[in-house]
C-alpha cells in the first residue's frame, strides 16, 4: 500500500515541498496512514535497524527519528543533561501522536540504550534493545549478530502473529538493495552536481524513506532523480564541505538550507542509518547471516560504532578525499555524547592534514540561525579568500 | 566512627585496612610507572582482571583515578586542562580528568600513573568504549572491547539451559579466547590454566563475601554507609579482585559486618531513617554531601553504585574451577548484566529492597556526567512511586564538576525530604 498523498505528475519543486511538509509533520500522517490500513508499526530509535525483518513481516519500521515538539510529557521521563532526540522520540509516544506495536533501540550511546527500560516502564507493547555487536572485529561477531537477528525475528512474529520465514526475507533484502541504490544515486548528484540538488531537498528525499514503506519510497526516487539530473541549475563558485555530526538527532531542515546557501553538502553522515550499509546484500542463502555480515563487513561508519578496521577521524578524511570536499562542518548535536567526544579526534585529525573546517553544535528545535549562519559565512569567505 | 579501629581491633577495621591497601595499589602504580611495567587499562564493570592477573599486569582504573582527582578536590584543574584541548563541558568528567592525567604524563595526586600497553573496555557503559578510543590515539595501543550481550527487555534475563542465554554465552567465551590470545602478545607469556583457576579461587571468595557484606546492612541499625564506607570496600573489590589479599581483606570485613550486626552497632549513632541510594556518589562534596543525610539520622543501607560500579559481582557469583574458562563467560555474562540492569531497571531490585532493607526512603540523585546511570533515573523513580508508597527524593549534581553542585540547593531539598519523613513518622490525628 501507499501512504503518501497521491504525487505522480506533481512538478518536482511542488513535490519536494509537500514532502518536506510531511516530514516535519509530528503527527506521523504516513504512519496513520498506514495504521488505518490495519498496518501494524515497529518502531526503532537511531541509528541503523535491519529493516528486512520487519518489512519481512508485513510490519512497517518506522525511524524514530525526534520531532520539533515541545516534550511536555518525556521531561517528567529523564534528567536535565541529555540530547533533545531521547525526550522529543519518547513524546511522541506519550503524546499519543505515534502508536506502535514494538519498539527497539540499540546501544549506541549511553542515552540512548535507557530508551528501551524508560519506553517499556511506559508501555506495554514490547520494548526491547537490539544488542548489536560493539566488538565488530571478533570473529565470533557473525555468529552471535545472526543469532541476534534471529532472536528479533521471533520477537517480530509473535507481535505480527505470522511466521516470517526466510523466503519472506528473501523477498524483502532486493527491496531495501534498491532503495540503498537508489540513495547512492542521489548521493552521487550530491557529490557530481550539487547544485542540482541542495542539501535540504537531499536530506528531504532520503528521510521521507523512514517513515513510508520501502516499495514507495523506491518509487518517489525512481521518479525524481531523473527529473532532479534535468534540472537547468549552474554550479556557482561555492565551497564544497563535508558535514559530519547528524548520524542521531537531525539539525533542522531550516539549519541545512542555511549552510546549502554558502556551501555545497557533497557528503554527509545524516540519516547514516538508511546508508549504513554500502553494497548489495545478499538475497539468496542464509538471510539473516547475509543481514548480519552486511552490518560488519559492508557498512559506513559513525561515532557509535567502534570498529578497529574504521577509525573514525581517518574515516572522515576518506569521505572528504572521495567527496572532493575542501572543508568540513563539524557538528554535534547538543549534549550528545559520542558526537561531542569526535569533534576532538576529527578536529586534530583535520589540523593535522590542514584542512579547513568549522566546529558547530546544533538541537533539532532550533528557529534561529542568524549567528550561525554569520559564523559560516566568515568561515566561508576565509576558506575562499585564503 | 568509620575508618578508626575499636579497641577490639575489628571496628573500622574494613575502612583502615582497605585505605591503607587502596594507597599501596597506587604505590604499585606509580612504580610501574617509573619501571615501564607493561600495564592494562580497564573499567569497574567488566574488568576482566581474572584474565589480566595471569600474565600480572598491573591494572589501572581511570574511573578510579579520576573519582580520586574530585575526592581530592582538585578536579576542576583536570576538567579545565581537557576542556582547553578541545572536550565538551557537556561529556563524561571522569574521562576529561583521565585525558588530563595522561596529558601531564601520569601525574596525579595519588602518584604517577602508568601508561597502558592494552586497554580493554566493556560496553557496559558506551563511554567506555569511546574513552578506550582516546587511549588508542594517544598510545596507539591495542583496545580490546569485550561485548557483553545485556539484557534486551525489562525482566527479560535469559539463563543457563536457554539457548538465547548460550549464544551469547559463545560469544562472550569467543572473545575471552580472543583476548587471551592478545594478552599474550602484549605480555609475552603463555596462557597458564592453572593460574587462572587461582585467581578464580579468589575472585570466588571475594564475590561471595561481597554479597554477604551487602546483605549484612538489612541489620538495624545499619553496619556501614552504603555511600561512604560502601565506596572504600567497593575500591579494594575492584583493584584488588582476584588476589590473595583481596580474598582476605574481605573475609575479615565479613567478621567485622557480622561482629557489628550481632551486637547493634551501627554506623551513625541515632539511626532514624534507612534510605537507599540511587546513581553516583557526588565526589566533589562527597563526605559533606552523606553528611547532609546523616545529621537527620539518615543512612545509606543501600545502594544501587555498590551493585553497578562493583561490575555485578555484588551477586556473588562463583565460577567453577573444573571449567574455568566457561564458567568465567557465564560468569561475566551474568555479572555484568547484571550491572547493566541496575542501571536501566533499578525499579525492579529496588521494590524488592524495601522490604529486606527496612528502607524508609529512596534518594535519586542522577548526575551531567553520566547518562547510563542517569538517563532513566526519573522515570524509574516515577515507576517505583507508581508501585510503591515509598517517598523519594530527586537531585542532580555531578561526581567530577563542582559547577553544577550547588551544595545549598542540595541541601534545602534533603531538609524538605527529611522534613517529609519526619511528617510520616508522626501518629495519624485520632
Amino acid at each position: 500500500m501507499t501512504v503518501l498523498e497521491p504525487w505522480i505528475g506533481k512538478p518536482l519543486d511542488e513535490l519536494l515541498g509537500t514532502l518536506r511538509d510531511v516530514l516535519e509533520d509530528p503527527d506521523y500522517p504516513t504512519v496513520k496512514r498506514w495504521r488505518a490500513a490495519g498496518g501494524r508499526v515497529l518502531g526503532h530509535f537511531q541509528v541503523y535497524f535491519p529493516e528486512e525483518i520487519a518489512h519481512a513481516a508485513g510490519l512497517l519500521p518506522l525511524r524514530i527519528r525526534g520531532a520539533q515538539i515541545e516534550a511536555r510529557h518525556a521531561e517528567a521521563r529523564f534528567g536535565s543533561y541529555l540530547c533533545s532526540i531521547i525526550k522529543t522520540s519518547l513524546e511522541l509516544a506519550l503524546s499519543g501522536r505515534i502508536e506502535l506495536e514494538m519498539f527497539v533501540t540499540h546501544p549506541i550511546c549511553d542515552a540512548g540504550r535507557n530508551l528501551a527500560a524508560v519506553w517499556g516502564r511506559n508501555f506495554t507493547y514490547p520494548c526491547e534493545i537490539l544488542y548489536l555487536p560493539q566488538n565488530a572485529n571478533s570473529s565470533h561477531a557473525p555468529d552471535y549478530l545472526r543469532h541476534e537477528y534471529d532472536r528479533l525475528r521471533r520477537a517480530v512474529e509473535r507481535i505480527a502473529c505470522r511466521p516470517v520465514t526466510d523466503d519472506d526475507l528473501r523477498h524483502s533484502i532486493p527491496v531495501f538493495n534498491e532503495n540503498r541504490r537508489l540513495l547512492r544515486a542521489l548521493y552521487d548528484i550530491k557529490h557530481h552536481q550539487p547544485w542540482l540538488l541542495p542539501a535540504d531537498e537531499a536530506y528531504v528525499l532520503t528521510a521521507i524513506g523512514g517513515c513510508i514503506p520501502r516499495e514507495e519510497h523506491n518509487s518517489l526516487l525512481n521518479a525524481v532523480l531523473p527529473q532532479i539530473a534535468a534540472r537547468t541549475s549552474r554550479a556557482q563558485d561555492r565551497l564544497r564541505v563535508v558535514l559530519e555530526g547528524g548520524f542521531c538527532e537531525q539539525p533542522p531542515i531550516d539549519l541545512l538550507r542555511m549552510i546549502a546557501q554558502s556551501c555545497y553538502i557533497v557528503d554527509d553522515d545524516l540519516m547514516i542509518g538508511l546508508r549504513w550499509i554500502v553494497s548489495d546484500v545478499d538475497a539468496g542463502g542464509d538471510p539473516l547471516a547475509s543481514l548480519a555480515g552486511a552490518y560488519l563487513e559492508q557498512s559506513s561508519y559513525s561515532p557509535v560504532q567502534h570498529d578497529l578496521r574504521k577509525p573514525k577521524e581517518a574515516m572522515l578524511l576518506e569521505r572528504i578525499r572521495r567527496a572532493g570536499a575542501g572543508a568540513a562542518i563539524i557538528t554535534a548535536a547538543k549534549m550528545c555524547e559520542p558526537g561531542l567526544e569526535e569533534q576532538v579526534a576529527y578536529s586534530k585529525a583535520l589540523d593535522a592534514m590542514q584542512i579547513p573546517y568549522f566546529v558547530s553544535e546544533f538541537e533539532e528545535s532550533m528557529t534561529s540561525f542568524d549567528t550561525l549562519q554569520v559564523q559560516l559565512e566568515t568561515f566561508v569567505e576565509n576558506v575562499l579568500f585564503a | 566512627m568509620p575508618g578508626v579501629p575499636a579497641a577490639d581491633g575489628i571496628v573500622g577495621r574494613g575502612m583502615a585496612s582497605g585505605s591503607d591497601l587502596f594507597r599501596q595499589w597506587f604505590d604499585r602504580l606509580s612504580t610501574a610507572a617509573a619501571s615501564g611495567d607493561k600495564t592494562a587499562y580497564v573499567f569497574v564493570m567488566g574488568s576482566l582482571v581474572e584474565i589480566l592477573r595471569v600474565f600480572d599486569f598491573p591494572v589501572s582504573f581511570p574511573e578510579i583515578n579520576s573519582l580520586q582527582t574530585a575526592v581530592r578536590r582538585v578536579s576542576h584543574e583536570y576538567l579545565n586542562q581537557a576542556e582547553d584541548y578541545g572536550y565538551s563541558t557537556d561529556i563524561c568528567g571522569y574521562v576529561k580528568a583521565d585525558v588530563a592525567v595522561q596529558l601531564r604524563g601520569g601525574a596525579h595526586p595519588m602518584g604517577t600513573l602508568p601508561r597502558p600497553a592494552l586497554a580493554i573496555a566493556t560496553n557496559a557503559c558506551n563511554t567506555y568504549v569511546k574513552w578506550a578510543e582516546i587511549w588508542e590515539r594517544f598510545y596507539h595501543i591495542p583496545v580490546f572491547t569485550l561485548d557483553v550481550p545485556g539484557t534486551r527487555g525489562a525482566g527479560g534475563q535469559t539463563w543457563p539451559g536457554d539457548p538465547d542465554f548460550a549464544a551469547d554465552c559463545a560469544y562472550v567465551k569467543g572473545q575471552l579466547q580472543e583476548l587471551i590470545a592478545l594478552c599474550e602478545r602484549v605480555s609475552g607469556k603463555r596462557f597458564d590454566i592453572d593460574r587462572l583457576r587461582e585467581v578464580l579461587g579468589y575472585a570466588n571468595q571475594m564475590s561471595a563475601a561481597w554479597r554477604r557484606v551487602i546483605e549484612l546492612n538489612t541489620s538495624m541499625p545499619a553496619v556501614f554507609s552504603a555511600l561512604t564506607e560502601g565506596t572504600v570496600y567497593l575500591g579494594v573489590a575492584n583493584g584488588l579482585r582476584g588476589t590473595a589479599e583481596g580474598a582476605a581483606y574481605f573475609r575479615e570485613l565479613v567478621e567485622e559486618m557480622e561482629y557489628k550486626a550481632v551486637r547493634g552497632l551501627g554506623t551513625i549513632e541515632h539511626e532514624k531513617y534507612r534510605l537507599a541510594f540511587v546513581g553516583v556518589p557526588c565526589y566533589p562534596i562527597f563526605r559533606r554531601f552523606n553528611e547532609m543525610f546523616a545529621e537527620r539520622g539518615g543512612v545509606f543501607a543501600s545502594s544501587t553504585y555498590l551493585w553497578f560500579a562493583s561490575g555485578g559481582t555484588s551477586l556473588g557469583f562463583e565460577y567453577e574451577l573444573t571449567r574455568p574458562l566457561e564458567s568465567l563467560a557465564e560468569g561475566v555474562l551474568i555479572s555484568v548484566r547484571h550491572a547493566m540492569d541496575a542501571m536501566f531497571h533499578p525499579d525492579r531490585a529496588l521494590a524488592a529492597d524495601l522490604a529486606s532493607f527496612t528502607l524508609d526512603g529512596v534518594v535519586f540523585h542522577p548526575i551531567k556526567s553520566c547518562r547510563t546511570v542517569s538517563t532513566g533515573l526519573a522515570d524509574s523513580r516515577r515507576a517505583l512511586m507508581a508501585r510503591t508508597n515509598v517517598p523519594s527524593l530527586f537531585i542532580e549534581s555531578d561526581m567530577m564538576d563542582k559547577r553544577v553542585v550547588s551544595e545549598a540547593q542540595l541541601k534545602n531539598r534533603i531538609d524538605a525530604f527529611f522534613e517529609g519523613l519526619a511528617t510520616r513518622r508522626q501518629p495519624a490525628p485520632a
